[in-house]
């Protein structure tokens, strides 16, 4: 088999074996609960083939791919930074404030709404990172009690003295509404281009381009730069990096800020296109969807993105079901966790596989020279 | 009487080695048998598959005349025999009783251990052998040579009658072999059969009644140690001379490439383990340091090469103070590094080559431009190492994982080298490799000395220390005892140093 | 040459101290404790600080924490990380739920464990058996258990009365009892008298509140409480003094020794995994049954991690996971009668002296950045403190998560975490 094919091959086994394994699942639990799953399947891939679909479905997937990202940095140096979820939070919730209170012109507002976003998230982070570096405290169990502290303590505690009362919110809570200036303008436009009019109201949102953006960042920094293959070799072997001159607090502290920092920018959908203020209805969540997608999309903006998308697709799918009642929402939560565990653990399956295959032709190589 | 033990036709494979290839050994009873051969040459493997922790492809085994099979060590236990581990398996923060007990607890109703029953047979078989420990002592808090003996115990409590030891010596100074030889004959005494595994010739010569010799896999003759002689053995073993390492003529000079000064490093119960050292090493010198693992030489290390702060005290490269400075700044000043563990402390295994080629130098040419990495000088640079240092791999895109010891710590060195250090620091370069590995080394560092490399050379291995270095230093209990010269070294006198035993009145000042 | 030796200085109170069996030094350290709260109890006019309803409510509310910290210990013990106890933790709520709906509170008791216990199959399984790395699995499972509860209760309690997508039908404990002669529980039909009530009504200084404070867990106490502080005992008998208990921590500490001695480490490593997770299904269970009443999503609010905290805080023993669990419960415990905020607001006094405490312990042992950090702190609090009445409502929720943190900031323990915990184990690999 020639050499190319064969790696192809190894890259996508895992993924499409943990996809066939989920589907067999889920088809299972549709069974049981007296839905016809080809049936289920096929309103899912007719709805995801309109275009208002796929609009929604990467509108969801922005954040999520976001939240991928700053996952992945935290992964790829062994850290597990659980605290996305709090960071964001905070960092939408400053970002709000801050933005309603300026008005700037356009290009200059939104920069510094994400400025705000970024800043506030990433000092967060860098709490957590101070007290793992110099207190030696489990980040895992830091960053799930500082995430209840921001969102349960921090913001509920400011809340109350940010509410815009000028009635303006017709629904929920929230703060100021940010000026025009400070809103992201949509892609509809550039999509329209090559398609027909996106009906019903639906807007792709221009944080698109910023998420791409990011990825891309990330691919060339963590493969291509010093700083990257640093942290890269802290995240395999921390013991040799630090032999190899690497400082390993500054890595910690620097990969948990940095992931504080990506993660500011997964309220920016809402913040810059959707709601333009922080209100009660800020969707959560996306800390640990964050987690998910960059497991499954092995720690690579091009795996994230597709895990993000796949994602994206399942959330957008739950509610057409739900409405033909077909099945039930919750089918596309069990999916999704059931791909993320048999994902993982096909990874690993695949993993053993490869380093087998690999020592074994490496000694046949070695005898051959010898 | 039917032999302790006898395998037949023995082969075992693995990927890309045979690492026995019918092998034959007839070990009688109450006999004391060596098992020699160089690093590689199928001997642990060998005791792996009589001790039950290895299948065997092919052959058959008989103990005490009975043809078994083992599948598991209970198996191997059971038929009383028992072994005691080259690396010691213990786990240190248990006690001595739990240790020795492990897998054979005696038990009272309910699952609950009987403490008084283990504790009295472990009495008694520690007074029937002449060992002794305190069974209470959490493994963690003793010395080597009372490890080693918890692991004799270990295997005496189950009832063992036949013993195998795996290079028990590698561990230990020549008064503790001493004192280890009279416990294994006090054990023949008894009537136990030992089967020893060691490739020091001199011991070997000493304590074994008979000796067979394996090599590549295969079993190369069985002799009496009373009709062979050390060149003998070493001619079997190796089949032609032994590659000893030879001085050759001195290249120092008198220029401090390195120079360490009244260093105190401390540990993390804040203990002094490096207690005011001092040396300096020149250009063009090999400088090696004996002693015993655990007398301070890691912490002198971590001080040398920047992981740790020391107390008090500097630490000198080539004429600027290096005391304070990060890992890095010193990696960039000349300093090599090759670590004790290379899978611990040198390796990305699951890096390609030439990634691993690039740590410890990614911040210069040809491995970086500036802020990024330059794949195409990594890749150069890496086959460069590849050919010159006979690193044998069929690319440099393979992981580090998937090559052989030897070739693993032939990258290692090479990448060393070839950023063309000043100073190099290694530690123990040629443990575990099989010997056309450790004699290419030898040379690459004698090579290097030629050219004004300066050596620190950490090393158990006497044989390598004193045919490498120009001058030899011993650390006991973190300072520095004494300076001797290889070229009259005694390896009693260097034992005595290393134990402490040769400094007036003996004070342990631990 | 040698100087002459001073003679023995007679030991200072604190080498006195130091001297003391563990257990000794322990309980004096409480009553300390227990006496400056009541100092402060005094100052700040609030009564709940040491109440026995106080007590009772907080060591109700250390049980899930101390069941889930007890899983944990086991997991850990066998060389496991297992941070996916707040997900088994879930799955033990939903079951727990259902059982007790289905076959009365025993069901839910055993519906839990299981449901608990098939989560931690699952993890031992990938951890295991595939070697899929140990913290991704925990996450892993995370995500699952509050997918998979909700789908269930879709599918499960819809239809019930009393019962939604987000919430079952109500639930009963199984039951409590009160202490006879000691808190006046009941004998048969006779009620027997209450000593310790009768000091605590007398409003001696520290006496009584030192009654009040051991009267508290002894009044109410659930069946379901005396099992959990039982399963505490026994894990601690089963780990240190039985055949299973060391070849389970032998797994932990060098799992290579054990197998080189015939011991299955496999066995038992998946042993202490899904145990890990029956006991976490059994605190979330007892949260459904014991603590609200009924199940309702996102119940477990973070407590896994707590119990994980308190394992670290107990340096993976068992008397230490029960210090931890009543610790980090304490704030809950107040939290739940302080109607006015006042109590939760005494808290922050008593914060501010404890960090004032440690400030001061670090002076002593020359760690001047920890010093100012606790100093700086304590200040912090203290200044909150005067200047507040009350607590805000936001405050009672969010101070065991701060508590939590602050603890293990400043805990400076040697921690003995298993040598091998965290470390993949593979047959012959050595």
């Amino acid at each position: 088999m020639p050499e190319a094919l064969r790696r192809i091959g190894l890259v996508l086994a895992a993924p499409a074996l943990a996809f066939v394994f989920a589907l067999v699942v889920a088809s299972l639990v549709l069974q049981i609960s007296g839905s016809n799953s080809i049936d289920t399947y096929r309103t899912m891939l007719e709805n995801g083939s309109r275009l208002e679909t796929m609009v929604d479905m990467l509108n969801r997937a922005t954040p999520l791919y976001i939240a991928g990202i700053a996952a992945a940095i935290g992964f790829r140096m062994n850290l597990f930074n659980i605290g996305i979820e709090g960071q964001y939070f905070l960092g939408a919730y400053a970002a709000a404030i801050v933005g309603a209170e300026v008005s700037l012109p356009g290009p200059l507002h939104v920069a510094l709404i994400c400025a705000t976003a970024i800043g506030v998230s990433a000092a967060y982070a860098g709490i957590a990172a101070v007290l793992k570096v110099y207190r030696g405290v489990n980040e895992v169990v830091a960053t799930i009690m500082l995430n209840f502290i921001a969102i349960g303590g921090i913001i509920a505690a400011t809340f109350p003295h940010v509410i815009d009362r000028s009635g303006n919110n017709a629904t929920n809570a929230g703060t100021k509404q940010i000026d025009e200036s400070g809103w992201i303008p949509d892609l509809n436009g550039v999509v329209e281009i090559f398609t027909r009019d996106i009906g019903r109201g639906r807007q792709l949102t221009g944080v698109l381009v910023i998420a791409v953006l990011v990825g891309v960042l990330f691919s060339v920094w963590i493969n291509r730069t010093r700083l990257g293959y640093d942290l890269r070799a802290s995240g395999m072997n921390p013991l040799a990096a630090r032999a190899g001159g690497v400082p390993p607090a500054r890595m910690v502290l620097f990969a948990m800020i940095a992931s504080g920092a990506v993660a500011g920018l997964i309220g920016m959908p809402e913040i810059l296109s959707d709601n333009h203020s922080y209100d009660q209805g800020f969707v959560g969540g996306l800390g640990f969807g964050g987690l998910g997608v960059a497991l499954l999309g092995r720690n690579s903006a091009g795996g994230i993105a597709f895990a993000a998308i796949l994602f994206g697709f399942l959330d957008s799918s739950s509610a057409v079901l739900q409405v033909s009642g077909q099945a039930s929402q919750s089918i596309v939560v069990i999916m999704q966790a059931t791909i993320l565990l048999a994902a993982v653990v096909a990874y690993e399956v695949v993993n053993r596989y490869r380093q087998r295959d690999e020592i074994q032709r490496a000694a046949m190589a070695a005898e051959v020279s010898a | 009487m039917a032999p302790a033990i006898e395998l037949v036709g023995i082969t075992k494979r693995f990927p890309g080695v045979v690492a026995n290839d019918d092998v034959n050994l007839t070990v009688e009873a109450g006999e004391i048998h060596a098992i020699c051969g160089e690093n590689g040459a199928g001997k642990s493997t060998l005791m792996k598959i009589l001790y039950g922790m290895q299948p065997a492809d092919e052959g058959t085994m008989r103990v005490g005349g009975t043809e078994v099979s083992f599948s598991s060590p209970t198996d191997a236990i059971d038929a009383g025999i028992g072994m005691v581990h080259q690396h010691f398996m213990l786990a240190d923060q248990l006690s001595v009783l739990e240790n020795v007990i492990l897998g054979a607890e005696p038990v009272l109703a309910g699952g609950r251990i009987d403490r008084r029953a283990a504790r009295a047979h472990l009495e008694e078989v520690g007074a029937a052998y002449g060992l002794a420990v305190d069974p209470d002592e959490l493994i963690e808090d003793l010395e080597i040579g009372a490890r080693q003996r918890v692991e004799i115990i270990k295997v005496l409590y189950r009832g063992a009658s036949i013993l195998i030891l795996d290079e028990p010596t590698a561990v230990l100074v020549p008064q503790e072999v001493e004192e280890l030889f009279r416990n294994l004959r006090e054990l023949k005494a008894a009537g136990s059969t030992i089967i020893f595994i060691d490739h020091k010739l001199q011991e070997v010569l000493e304590i074994a009644d008979r000796i067979t010799v394996i090599r590549r896999g295969r079993t190369v003759a069985t002799v009496d140690a009373g009709s062979v002689t050390a060149q003998d053995l070493a001619e079997l073993m190796v089949g032609s001379e032994l590659p000893s390492p030879e001085s050759g003529d001195t290249a120092a000079t008198d220029e401090v490439l390195l120079s360490v000064d009244d260093l105190v490093v401390l540990d993390e119960d804040e203990r002094e383990v490096v207690k005011n050292v001092s040396f300096e090493v020149f250009r063009g010198e090999v400088l090696g340091v004996a002693g015993i693992e655990g007398n301070g030489q890691s912490e002198l290390i971590d001080a040398i090469i920047g992981t740790v702060s020391p107390q008090q005290g500097s630490v000198d490269l080539a004429g600027s103070d290096v005391t304070r400075a990060s890992v890095r700044a010193r990696r960039e000043a000349g300093l090599g590094y090759v670590p004790e563990d290379r899978h611990e402390e040198g390796l990305l295994l699951d890096a390609p080559l030439w990634e691993n080629a690039a740590l410890g130098h990614q911040t210069e040419v040809p491995f970086a431009r500036g802020a990024w990495i330059d794949r195409a000088g990594s890749r150069q640079r890496t086959e460069e190492i590849r050919a010159d240092f006979d690193v044998r791999s069929p690319n440099v895109e393979v992981s580090a994982r998937a090559l052989s010891g030897g070739n693993q710590q032939k990258l290692i060195i090479g990448r060393e080298m070839a950023a063309e250090p000043r100073v190099l620091v290694a530690a123990h370069p040629t443990r575990g490799i099989d010997v056309g590995a450790q004699a290419d080394v030898w040379n690459q560092i004698r090579a290097a000395r030629g050219e004004g490399l300066a050596t620190l050379l950490f090393s158990a291995d006497l044989e390598e220390l004193i045919g490498l270095s120009d001058r030899i230093v011993v650390m006991f209990h973190g300072r520095l005892v004494a300076t001797l010269d290889p070229a009259e070294i005694d390896a009693r006198v260097l034992g005595s140093y290393m134990t402490g035993a040769a400094l007036e009145g003996g004070a342990d000042d631990a | 040459m040698t100087a002459v030796s001073d003679p023995q200085p007679s030991p200072t109170l604190i080498e006195r101290y130091q001297g003391l069996h563990a257990s000794l030094r322990w309980m004096l350290v409480a009553l300390i404790g227990l006496f400056v709260v009541v100092v402060v109890q005094s100052i700040s006019g609030t009564e709940l600080l040491t109440a026995p309803t106080t007590t009772q409510t907080t060591l109700r509310w250390s049980i899930p924490l101390l069941l889930a910290g007890l899983g944990g210990l086991y997991s850990e013990r066998a060389g496991i990380v297992n941070i996916g106890l707040e997900g088994m933790m879930i799955l033990g709520t939903w079951c727990g739920a259902w059982g007790a709906i289905q076959w009365g509170p025993w069901g839910g008791l055993l519906a839990g464990m299981i449901g608990g216990a098939l989560g931690g199959l699952l993890h031992a399984i990938a951890t295991i058996h595939f070697g899929v790395d140990q913290i991704v699995s925990g996450v892993a499972i995370n995500v699952l258990g509050p997918g998979l509860t909700r789908y269930l209760s879709e599918r499960v309690f819809v239809g019930m009365e009393g019962g939604s997508q987000t919430q079952s039908p109500g639930v009963d404990g199984l039951g409590n009892i009160t202490v006879p002669f000691l808190a006046g529980g009941r004998i048969g039909g006779w009620r027997s008298p209450d000593i310790l009530g009768w000091f605590d009504k007398q409003d001696w200084f520290f006496i009584s509140d030192l009654a009040g404070v051991v009267k508290g867990p002894m009044i109410n106490v659930a069946y379901f409480t005396l099992i959990a502080l039982g399963l505490a005992v026994g894990s601690a008998w089963l780990l240190w003094q039985t055949r299973l208990g060391l070849r389970l921590r032998s797994a932990g500490e060098n799992p290579y020794a054990g197998e080189s001695l015939g011991v299955n480490i496999y066995k038992y490593k998946y042993i202490g995994v899904v145990v890990s997770g029956a006991l976490a299904g059994l605190a979330g269970a007892f949260i459904v049954m014991e603590l609200t009443g009924i199940y309702r999503g996102g119940q477990t609010q973070g407590r896994g991690f707590i119990a994980l905290a308190a394992l670290i805080f107990g340096n993976y023993r068992v008397i230490g996971i029960v210090i931890g669990a009543t610790l980090f419960a304490y704030p809950l415990g107040i939290s739940f009668a302080d109607f006015d905020g006042s109590a939760t607001r005494a808290l922050l006094l008593v914060i501010a002296l404890a960090m004032g405490v440690v400030a001061t312990a670090a002076i002593r042992r020359e760690r001047r950045v920890d010093a100012s950090i606790a100093g700086g702190i304590g200040l912090i609090v203290f200044v909150w403190y005067l200047l507040s009445d009350s607590a805000p409502d936001w405050l009672p929720n969010t101070m065991p998560y701060a508590f939590v943190l602050l603890v293990l900031i400043f805990n400076v323990q040697k921690l003995r975490t298993p040598k091998f915990d965290g470390i993949p184990y593979r047959r012959g690999d050595h």
